[in-house]
This record gives structure tokens, sequence and C-alpha cells, in this order.
């Protein structure tokens, strides 16, 4: 197993610092006042120089943030955070939009480089890698470039920042934005309606294969300073579009405050395949500083027959309170969600899915692996309905817990409501530990601690790594492993 | 070859002493049989020279061509030639029988300095190995010991005995719940590897295993110590009389 092999050596040259995107970029810095208020929004919404219809939308949200209240039912624990003592707007001092890679700040591309995130569409062309890949950069609250969109709007496939589309394709972003997580869905969500200020857009045309694999990598650079950002993905009849997600940030003592929303929608026969690999700085071993990621991502299978797949891998953050989620709407769609959530030192974990089954003969599939190491505690929280009309809805969830030493915890919280008594749901769970016989079984063989534990654990996750792409699920097992590091004895 | 001087090893709670100055000489190239009944400490004696967690060593020391490998972690001793086949092998839900196997003997090659071994290379020394002990290529896709007979298992441990080619191998009652046909081919197996410059010790409560894996030297074991060795025809005696002489005689 090479991949074990090299992650071990690159656990061993990280030594004591595990994470290895903790560096930050020297950048002149575009920022808005610190704190939020309506002068706030506004001033996000004048500098990405957005029509009325958009500021006002934002507005709304933001009147309706101020009458609800943060949610508290996820098993997670944080002291109140303050909303006015963060940035909401930083953005690199940079051409509005740079016309090619020259134009942008060398350290920004420098940054993209240490990640291994390849911007610059002849190296991609020239090197080895065996696909291509479009990436969209979004750094702090901006896009700062997109790659292959030339190549991609020869076939119709739009692939922009969110701030562009608003722009160039008003019409498409007003029918769907909001429409599968409602302006008011939850706390988290309307604040990222009021101050969301960049993502990435995708529009697949009917009938189209997009033929390259899409992917935006976020990076927060600024300190205190909260990143908001905004997807849309619409696959129209018959299209098909594989979507990736990464994202790092740098190493500091404050919290940071992630409010992302992701939004995804289906027509008839059409297929969204969405993989993230979050890696956002998880806090240090005592639980100081680290990203606070309260997402919300939904997925709508509008029409019949079309599938929504979310793929997780979740290493980082100190509190993750995730819920990617679908909405089985059009008979026969179906809904998918992988994950694997690995919790180390102090994290908390609340995540999992909502498969909500409104059509007839909708199915969906729930693949939960969670591993907790450290004194951290990680819950799987997933919710599996069945209206009155969704006649013959099917439902398989298997969530499987393991532990590595004795002071962390794996909690699962199924929810199950069916009104249809045809539908059919199957629940399976299991929790397990690394056992010292295991390890020491491997050890006689010849692989050290840290090898046995990485076999074992990539042993126990091998159903979700074969969902995601193939050079995405060699990156995620090294990035599992490096997680883990320091967790046995 | 090894040499087990004194030995005096406790369970680590310090609940109980299992080995009480168990002294032992397994010549190159010899196949040493252990016997004893239950409770003697030969399962713990095999464990304790492979490095398990959990056992205090209260006094003594293991010499393997004679550096002491009491300060050595489990996987420096398999590195050293320490190998041990389980009574009850674990099970590795995920990991292929084939990632296993390579990554062990990768880990053998690295630590002996050695490149890693090239896939085209290691599949053909597994099959080879594999076809011996009648192993099929389904079982090698298969998940480490996941829903493998004993009979499997315990083939599973000559394969890997046989791909790492250790200089002492331990093979902890591998004839427990092996039927007559398995016991042959484990056996036939194991005798594949004897060599001049590889010892064997065989633990085992039942002479039967001795008609197949024949001995140079047998010792038995009661109350943590070696009470009496001979050759072959020791084993014999014991089949016929029982351990209760020498299990009075130590007491």
């Amino acid at each position: 197993m090479v991949a074990v092999k090299e992650t071990v050596e690159q656990v061993r040259a990280l030594d004591v610092d595990q994470y290895k995107y903790g560096f930050s970029t020297e950048l002149e810095v575009d920022k808005a006042p610190k704190g939020l208020s309506e002068d706030i929004v506004r001033f996000i919404s004048a500098k990405k120089g957005e029509p009325e219809w958009m500021l006002e939308w934002r507005l709304d949200a933001y009147r309706r943030w101020l009458t609800m209240t943060e949610p508290n039912w996820a098993r997670v624990s944080y002291p109140k955070i303050d909303f006015n003592d963060s940035y909401y707007y930083a953005a690199p001092k940079m051409n509005a939009s740079p016309k090619s890679l020259d134009e942008v700040d060398p350290a920004i591309l420098d940054a993209y480089k240490k990640l291994g995130i390849p911007l610059r569409e002849q190296e991609i062309l020239a090197g080895v890698q065996t696909s291509k890949i479009a990436v969209d950069a979004v750094f702090d609250s901006v896009s700062v470039v997109t790659t292959f969109k030339e190549e991609l709007k020869k076939v119709g496939v739009i692939f922009c920042s969110i701030s562009d589309a608003i722009k160039e394709h008003p019409e498409l972003v007003r029918k769907y934005l909001g429409s599968v997580v409602p302006v008011t869905d939850n706390y988290y969500a309307t604040l990222n309606c009021a101050v969301f200020t960049d993502g990435s857009f995708v529009y697949i045309p009917e009938g189209v294969r997009c033929p390259m694999e899409l992917s935006t990598y976020f990076r927060i650079n600024e300190k205190n300073t909260g990143q908001f950002e905004r997807t849309l993905i619409i696959a129209e009849k018959g299209s098909y579009v594989s979507y990736l997600e990464g994202c790092t940030a740098p190493q500091r003592d404050e919290n940071q405050l992630h409010a992302a929303v992701v939004e995804l929608v289906t027509m008839d026969d059409a297929e969204i395949k969405y993989s993230t690999v979050q890696n956002w700085y998880p806090g240090d071993s005592e639980g100081k500083g680290g990203i606070y990621n309260f997402v919300t991502k939904r997925g709508d299978c509008r029409g019949a027959n079309s599938k929504i797949s979310w793929t997780q891998v979740e290493t980082g953050s100190a509190i993750t309170w995730k819920y990617p989620s679908c909405i089985l709407r059009g008979d026969g769609s179906r809904g998918e969600f992988y994950s694997i959530a690995v919790s180390n030192g102090m994290q908390q974990v609340d995540s999992g899915t909502k498969m909500i089954h409104l059509g007839k003969n909708t199915t969906s599939r729930i693949i939960s692996k969670g591993i907790s190491a450290g004194r951290s505690q990680n819950t799987y929280r997933g919710q599996v309905s069945a209206h009155k009309k969704a006649t013959n809805a099917r439902n398989f969830t298997n969530c499987d817990s393991l532990l590595i030493g004795e002071t962390c915890g794996a909690h699962t919280v199924p929810y199950l409501e069916s009104k249809n008594s045809s539908a059919m749901f199957e629940h399976e769970a299991t929790t397990s530990k690394i056992s010292e016989d295991q390890l020491f079984y491997c050890r006689q063989r010849g692989l050290s601690a840290e090898e046995a534990t990485a076999l074992i654990v990539n042993g126990f996750v091998k159903d979700v790594l074969q969902q995601l792409p193939m050079e995405f699920a060699v990156e995620a097992q090294k990035l599992i492993s490096i997680s883990l590091e320091g967790s046995v004895g | 070859m090894l040499e087990i001087k004194n030995l005096h090893v406790a369970i680590e709670d310090g609940s109980k002493k299992i080995l009480n100055g168990l002294t032992l000489t397994v010549h190159r190239g010899e196949v040493a049989a252990i016997m004893g009944p239950n409770g003697s400490g030969k399962s713990t004696l095999s464990y304790v020279i492979a490095g398990k967690p959990g056992y205090e060593i209260l006094d003594g020391e293991i010499l393997l061509e004679g550096e002491n490998i009491l300060e050595m972690e489990p996987d420096q001793r398999s590195a050293a030639g320490v190998f041990l086949a389980f009574q009850y092998p674990l099970e590795i839900p995920g990991v292929a029988t084939m990632t296993f196997l390579k990554a062990a003997m990768n880990a053998h090659l690295r630590a002996a300095g050695s490149d890693e071994i090239k896939t085209p290379d290691f599949m053909k020394r597994v099959r080879k190995a594999a076809d011996d002990l009648g192993i099929s290529q389904d079982m090698l896709k298969r998940g480490l010991n996941v829903g493998f007979s004993g009979g499997e298992k315990k083939r599973m441990e000559i394969l890997q005995m046989a791909l790492l080619e250790p200089r002492i191998c331990i093979l902890d009652e591998t004839d427990s719940g092996l039927d007559i046909d398995a016991l042959k081919v484990v056996s036939e197996g194991v005798n594949k590897l004897r060599s001049a410059d590889r010892s064997f010790l065989v633990i085992t409560h039942y002479q039967r295993l001795l008609n197949y894996i024949v001995p140079d030297t047998v010792h038995v074991m009661s109350k943590g110590r070696v009470v009496k060795s001979g050759g072959k025809e020791l084993a014999l005696e014991l089949e016929a009389n029982g351990y209760a002489d020498y299990v009075s005689d130590a007491a």
C-alpha cells in the first residue's frame, strides 16, 4: 500500500505541526469595517457592483436574521459568538476582474501553488495529470480566478464565480437562488444570504455531460474574517456534472466563522455528484483556535429520475455543523450520502444528512463512517422521512463508528419518519474500537503502529473512499492518516 | 539462534505470574516442539517473544542471534526475523489480503534498507506461494481473514510466513480447529520452509501435529517453565502417559 507509506513519511516530516496548510499569506487587503449592520451589507453589495434586486434580497435576509436565534440542538459547545467582532469582507487588492493569471497577485498564486491547486491551464495540460479539472479559486471573500472557462463555454457549460453570475446571468440566479435553501431556512443560512461574498456558479445545459471535473478551492487567509460562500449548481434535463470542493485555512489562535450555503438543482434524468474534502484548520491539541464550520448544503431532485450524490471527507474545523441533504421531489429520484468524518484533539463534529422522500419510488442511501480519536466528540445525526405521497420510498442507512483511544466519543442520532405504509427504511449502526490485538497482529508482521492504524482506518472507510474521484481518494486517504497522527500510543 | 534465559513474566497489572524462570535454547535449523497442559504458559511464551503489550518482564532475557530482543518494538522484532503464527488470527475488515501482504513485505524490505518490491514481482511471488497452500485468488482479494474458515486462516498464516522468510517461526497451536486434510496442507507448507538457517518453535497440546511436522527436540512446559526436554520420542511418551508425571514433579 503505497499511500500508507507515503502517509507515514509525510506524518513524520510534519512532526509537531500536523496541519500542513497553516501558513498565511501577506497581502494588501481591502476590508470592510469590523462588525455587522445594514451598512456592511450595502458595502458588500456595492463592492460587488451588484444590481438593486440583489441588494434588496440581502437586506431582507439581514432584517429577518436579526429576529432569529442561534440553533442549539447540535451536540457541540462553544462560547457565544460575537457577530460584531468579525470582518465580513476581505479581498486582496487587485484588478476588479483579472483577465488573466498575470494580473493576479503573485503572492496569491504562490499560496495556491503551496496548496497544490493547479491554476495555470497550460501547466495542467502539459503536466502528468491524467484528467483535467477546472478550478474556481476563492480567496477570503473573492473568487480570484476560474480556469477552463472558455473551453467549458463551447459545450454551453457556465462555470464562474457567483458574483459574475449575478451580473452576467441574472435570470438564472434569480430563478434558482434561495429556491432550495429558503432565505429563512436557518440562522446561519439567513446570515449567509445577507453577507455572502463569493462562491461558484455552475449551469449545465440540457443533455450535456460536463467534459471535466469542476472544482472550487476555498481559502480563508485573513485574520478575524468570516467566510460566507454561496454555491449554486443547476443541472438541466439529462445532464451530468461532478463537482469537487476543497478548503483550508491558516493556523490562528482565534476562532473563525465559515457559514456557507450550497444549493443543487437537478431536473429530469440529471445527475450531480458533489464531493467535499474539508480540511479547515481544526485548532491546536488543547482546542485553541480553529474554524467554526456551520454549513447548509441541500440538493433538490426536482425532476423525475434525477440523482444527487454527496460525498464528504471531513477532517478539519474546530466545530462542524453540517447536514448535506436531498429533497427527493421527482418520482424515481435518488439521493446518496457518503461520509467520512474524522475528529481528533478537541474537535467536535455534528454531521449527517436528511433524505426527504416526497415523490413515488424514490430511493436513498446513507453510508456514514465516523472516526474519533483524542478527546473529540463525533456525532452522526440523520433524518429520513417519507411523506404521504412517497409510495415505495426506500432508504438504506449504515452508520459505523470507530473509536481510537479511551477519551473520545461517538454518537448516532437517527430520526426516521414515515407517513406512507409502503415505505421501507433500513438502519444499521455499529461502533467498534481498533483493538490492541489488531494492532499487535499488524505490528507482528512488521508494520509500525502508525502504519497499522492507517491501514485499519483505511479499511474502515473503504466503502466511502471508493465514491470519490480517483485523485481525490488518494488525497483523502493521506489526509485521514495525517489527521489521526499522534492518536496511537 | 534463540536463547531464552531464566525468564520471569507476569501479567502487567501484577495479578498473576505466568512464566517462572523459563530457560530454553533452539539451535539454528532446529524444530523444537513445546508441549504442556492448559495454563502452563505456552501461549504467553509465544506472545512475549513477539513483544505483545500487556506483560511485565520481571527477569531474564531473550536473545536472537546473541542480541537481546526484549527492548525491541514488535515491528522491530518482526524485522529481525521473529514470526508468530497466531492461534486466532485477527480480522482486518476492508483491507484486502493482497494489500496487507504487500504492506508487510515492504515494511520488511524497508527495515532491511532495500527497495520496495515491484508489483509484478509481488504478484508472481504471492500467486506461487498461495497455490502451494491451496489459497484461491479470490481469497486474496477479500478483507484479511474476514469470513475465512479456521483452516483458511491458518493457511493464510503460513502464507505470510513463507513471504516474510523469518529466522524463527513460532507456531501457536496451529493445529487447533483443523481437520485432518487442512492439517496436512498446513504441515506441508511448514515443512517446505524448513531449512538449515531457519528455526521453529512448535507449540501444541497434541502429538498429532508432530506426526506431520517431525520435531528435532521436544520440551515439556508446566507452571511457567521447561520441566523436561528430550527427542521426538518424548512426544509419544506424553501421548501415552499424559502430563501428570511432569505436572506433579514441577510442583
